[in-house]
């Protein structure tokens, strides 16, 4: 309860800069990009200090506030962070600022050059009041430790998301927009209906309440379990995506300005996999053992699935998309293993997921920003006219098919080698969905930036010192932990311990093993 | 028999909301034989306002107040005190959107003569009159009058004649559009010849309960659900009956049909008073009849009134996703909405009472300023409602259309609004009260409503406006506050409901 306030003051600097970027006049756009910019880093800023705040081996939720809100419903005001909100908090805050600067004209509709007619009329403050608002909502359904906070947050962010698609989005973005809002609301309503019965649930056992802590400590009836968690997982599962929920992602991924998609893929869909682990496994435990198999598959098709159809995809947005998807089945498989290993490998996963699928999504974005087009085939030998831009993608690239040295090689080494002690068909399934990783970076690096150059592109500028500067952080972020991950794992394993141990599950036994093995 | 009546006691304390009501509308008629016509209007105005507002201070003053009087048919209880605040309330509301003359380039919304025959062309010239009318005002009041005495009846005689008042009014003053004479007449008499039908059956219900328990008082029948000897027959006719005449009036399936044509041809502020307050009121009357005078026969009804719940969300939800027209979508909607707030009264117990009670307060603010929306968007034949109208709204005049898109989020139920705690409130009481497959039914149906609104939104923000558009009518402050008022309430009770919940919560206790 002391200590200082860190997640409020977290939550509440991005709405005050939202609010003031809101204030400026419309004729000064500069003046609102400054002022987002500036809010962004002050929130990093004090996210870093937060994190330096943060005692891996004290409590399980840090920066814990509790404050009544609604007493007639039983809600309160209550956040705090374990070890896996940190991270992700502190994601949130990482790739906010790299998105504004990434998308710093994307709303300027006289931007591109050469062009007769200016774009439609959009309000550039608007677009980077929007990001603000969104940061707000991110780090708020992160920090939340009263599952209606959650929900609230959860459902209120697909507004400002919802608006950046729809209004900055590519010439499908109405269609993208409305399909988003309706998979995420329909998902979110289920999950109102479980909210709901979660805390009729719990009036059987003592006052009703939303708070984690006390829901954690109940046991419910395993059909209440199975329904409930039924609730919750489809709600996350549409979120994440999961296959078959998946099929809103790569409309709006592609539709989505690239700011927006960054985000979008880097954070919002991070909420389903944070909901499985936060939410599905500790308060359903018995549900979540028990469906535990079938979520296994769902990931492993998803995998498979998510990288053959990026293999077939013509538009280069959406093939960064449908990695994502693979991915998440990746981050899916990991959470419901139920190892120690596979857990760490989700949890580092979510964060590397962030940073490599962020580049590769800035810089596609910059690639089309240069070609005025999304498809693969537009492109031919970029490498050798923007020979920067063609290194950082290759280097995204790499990052996102896992080669050793790059972080996101740890995680899923850990996801693999968690499920394989349980699993050991899914893990032997999902390895080849690696190789296909391999085919579709490579095929799509081939394709545009190898090759004959084109005359039209003779003239494309490489990398300007802006966009070097938004990814840079990131691919530092991916060769950083890919060498070193120790801090992160260091965060994450109490956290994903105490999960563990809400599940009632223990690591497999080696000794078990050989006995399955002798069998 | 010596024939020794006794006259019953009248408290006039709790009755006084509505006899200001009352009898401020009764001035109002002398005001129109009285004063010059150069001034009726600022008269008529200032004294409606005047009296809804000393009304409220009434109600405040009996807040504590939970009696029957006047020979037991009428019950000042919590809910009644709790609905009338909001009438009151929302009345002004509805008087200051009646009053605005500045959006009409020749007038007010409502016509001078609305008797003449439709489609003349004396009637087709009204809408270029300049010529006011100001018995709307007095007709208004009369009708809220009646909407505050609905929910307080505790004597099905007297429930009726409430819903003889609240409604004549309101068909009369459906027929007054300035615009588009013939839909508006069309409304009139559509509203009249349906809503007379399901006055007969609530009056066929009434006698039916009359034969049942021998009396049409609330507390009387109640009594004699208990006993085990008297015919049920009668009782259950009598509350199917009486619900048709009830179900009517909130606008649910299968009575729905009345709502679009009538919202579409209504003066707009008319439709808004129509669609917040009565509403509220009939509402009001339905937890009277359904927790008070049969409450002790929930088994019997209830299942009658999940399928009318079940029907109405979906129904609701369904026929608005195909609607053109911005009114009829939203008449729609309240269709839909009817069937959240019936969950809230399935649910049968307090928490479902006060939650009922919560949703009727925050709908009715939310609809008033929506409607009141509505009545800016303009071109040169009214206001422009077909909704490829609104296309590009957003670019054109972002903050009306912010406005309107942020009052569409709370129909829909989006957090951070009122829309959402209300429905919270609701589905998560009817969940403690065994209802749960209905919440079920209530989140998909929200999700299907959550499309069309949606559609708009998309409509205003994401598509180019068309060279030809409406235009958007600068609002004077009449318009301007009722705006306000509703989308400050929209937002406050959606981050801040602890206070209201709590009014609702202690209203929530009917007195028998």
């Amino acid at each position: 309860m002391s200590g200082t306030p860190w997640l409020t003051i977290l939550g509440v600097v991005p709405l005050v800069g939202a609010a003031a970027v809101a204030a400026t006049p419309q004729r000064n756009p500069k003046l609102a990009k400054q002022i987002a910019m500036a809010t962004s880093l002050v929130v990093l800023v004090l996210t870093i200090a937060m994190c330096a705040d943060f005692k891996p081996k004290g409590p399980r939720f840090q920066f814990v506030q509790k404050h009544d809100w609604i007493s007639s419903f039983g809600v309160q005001y209550a956040v705090g962070a374990d070890g896996i909100a940190l991270v992700l908090i502190a994601l949130v805050a990482v790739l906010v600022p790299v998105v504004l600067l990434a998308s710093w004209y994307d709303a300027d509709p006289e931007y591109v050059e050469g062009e007769p007619t200016p774009g439609p009329a959009k309000s550039v403050k608007t677009f980077f009041a929007l990001l603000l608002v969104l940061e707000t909502m991110m780090i708020g359904v992160f920090a939340a430790t009263d599952v209606f906070l959650f929900y609230v947050f959860f459902e209120a962010m697909l507004i400002p998301m919802y608006f950046l698609i729809g209004s900055y989005g590519g010439p499908k973005r109405s269609y993208a927009a409305v399909k988003f809002l309706l998979y995420s609301l329909f998902g979110g309503l289920l999950m109102l209906a479980a909210v709901i019965g979660l805390y009729v649930a719990s009036t059987r056992q003592g006052p009703g309440t939303f708070s984690f802590d006390k829901l954690s400590q109940l046991e419910f009836s395993h059909s209440t379990q199975i329904l409930l968690f039924l609730g919750f997982f489809i709600a996350f599962a549409i979120k994440a995506p999961l296959f078959p929920f998946h099929t809103w992602l790569p409309d709006a991924g592609a539709e989505a300005p690239v700011g927006g998609a960054v985000l979008l893929v880097g954070i919002l869909d991070k909420v389903g996999t944070f909901g499985f682990l936060r939410y599905c496994l500790p308060l359903f435990p018995y549900a979540a053992r028990k469906l535990a198999p079938l979520v296994i598959v769902l990931c492993v098709i998803g995998i498979l699935y998510g990288a053959l159809l990026a293999m077939g995809q013509k538009d280069l947005k959406r093939l960064v998309s449908y990695t994502s998807v693979a991915h998440f089945g990746f981050i899916g498989l990991g959470c419901f293993a139920f190892t120690t290993q596979a857990q760490t490998g989700a949890v580092l996963y979510m964060v590397n997921h962030g940073l490599s699928t962020g580049a590769l999504f800035l810089v596609v974005g910059f690639l089309i920003v240069r070609g005025r087009s999304r498809l693969t085939a537009d492109y031919s030998g970029i490498g050798k006219t923007a020979p920067v831009l063609s290194g950082v993608f290759f280097l995204a690239g790499l990052s996102s098919l896992a080669l050793p040295g790059l972080s996101t090689f740890i995680s899923e080494f850990l996801v693999l080698v968690g499920t394989f002690q349980r699993y050991k068909i899914a893990a032997v399934l999902a390895t080849i969905g690696i190789v296909f990783a391999a085919l579709y970076i490579l095929l799509m690096f081939q394709r545009t930036m190898q090759g004959p150059l084109s005359a039209i592109h003779e003239t494309m500028r490489d990398l300007r010192f802006r966009e070097v500067v938004a990814v840079a952080p990131l691919l530092a972020l991916m060769i950083f932990l890919g060498v070193y991950p120790k801090p992160v794992i260091d965060v994450i394993t109490p956290a994903v311990n105490a999960t563990m141990h809400d599940v009632g599950v223990h690591d497999p036994a080696p000794t078990q093993l050989t006995q399955t093995a002798r069998r | 028999m010596p024939t020794d009546i006794q006259a019953p006691e009248i408290l006039y304390g709790p009755l006084s909301p509505m006899l200001i009501v009352f009898g401020v509308a009764t001035l109002g008629v002398l005001v129109e034989a009285l004063v010059p016509a150069a001034r009726r209007r600022i008269v008529q105005v200032t004294l409606a306002v005047a009296g809804l507002l000393a009304a409220l201070v009434a109600i405040v003053l009996e807040r504590s107040t939970a009696t029957l009087t006047a020979g037991d048919a009428v019950a000042v209880d919590g809910p009644t005190l709790f609905l009338q605040g909001v009438l009151a309330v929302l009345g002004i509301l509805a008087v200051l959107l009646l009053a605005e003359r500045g959006l009409d380039g020749s007038g007010g919304a409502v016509v001078s003569t609305a008797s003449l025959t439709p489609g003349s062309r004396e009637d087709m010239q009204l809408s270029e009159s300049e010529g006011i009318q100001t018995e709307v005002f007095p007709l208004a009041l009369f009708s809220l009058g009646g909407m505050m005495l609905f929910p307080a009846s505790n004597n099905l005689l007297l429930m009726f004649v409430a819903l003889e008042v609240l409604s004549l009014p309101l068909y009369l003053m459906a027929g007054l559009a300035r615009r588009r004479r013939l839909l508006s007449q069309e409304a009139a008499v559509k509203y009249f010849l349906l809503g007379a039908f399901a006055s007969a059956f609530f009056l066929y219900g009434v006698a039916l309960l009359y034969g049942y328990a021998g009396s049409v008082d609330a507390g009387r029948i109640f009594d004699a659900t208990g006993d085990a000897g008297n015919n049920d027959v009668l009782l259950y006719l009598g509350i199917a009956m009486l619900a048709v005449g009830l179900l009517f009036k909130i606008g649910a399936v299968p009575f729905q049909a009345w709502t679009p044509d009538v919202y579409q041809g209504s003066p707009t502020p008319v439709t808004a008073l129509m669609a917040a307050c009565t509403k509220i009121a009939a509402f009001g009357a339905i937890l009277r009849v359904f927790y008070v005078a049969v409450g002790r026969d929930q088994w019997d009804w209830r299942p009658m009134m999940w399928a009318v719940a079940i029907l109405t969300m979906v129904v609701g939800a369904i026929l608005a996703v195909t609607q053109t027209d911005v009114k009829r979508m939203l008449a729609y909607s309240s269709v839909a909405h009817t069937g959240f707030i019936l969950v809230g009264v399935i649910a049968v117990n307090r928490s479902g009472l006060s939650g009922t009670l919560f949703y009727l307060a925050t709908y009715g603010f939310t609809t008033m300023a929506a409607f009141a929306i509505v009545t800016l968007v303009r071109d040169s034949s009214g206001e422009a409602t077909h909704l490829a109208q609104w296309t590009g709204l957003g670019r054109r005049s972002p903050l009306v259309a912010g406005v309107f898109a942020f009052l569409l989020f709370a129909f829909a139920g989006i957090p951070l609004t009122s829309g959402f705690m209300a429905k919270f409130a609701v589905f998560k009481a009817a969940t403690a009260g065994g209802a749960a497959p209905l919440v079920v039914v209530g989140v998909v149906a929200s999700a299907v409503t959550a499309f069309f609104y949606a559609r708009v939104v998309v409509l205003m923000f994401f598509n180019e406006p068309a060279p030809d558009g409406p235009t958007v009518a600068i609002p004077s402050p009449l318009t301007a506050t009722t705006i306000a008022l509703g989308l400050a309430v929209t937002l406050v009770l959606g981050v801040f409901p602890q206070p209201v919940l709590d009014l609702a919560d202690r209203a929530a206790l009917f007195i028998r």
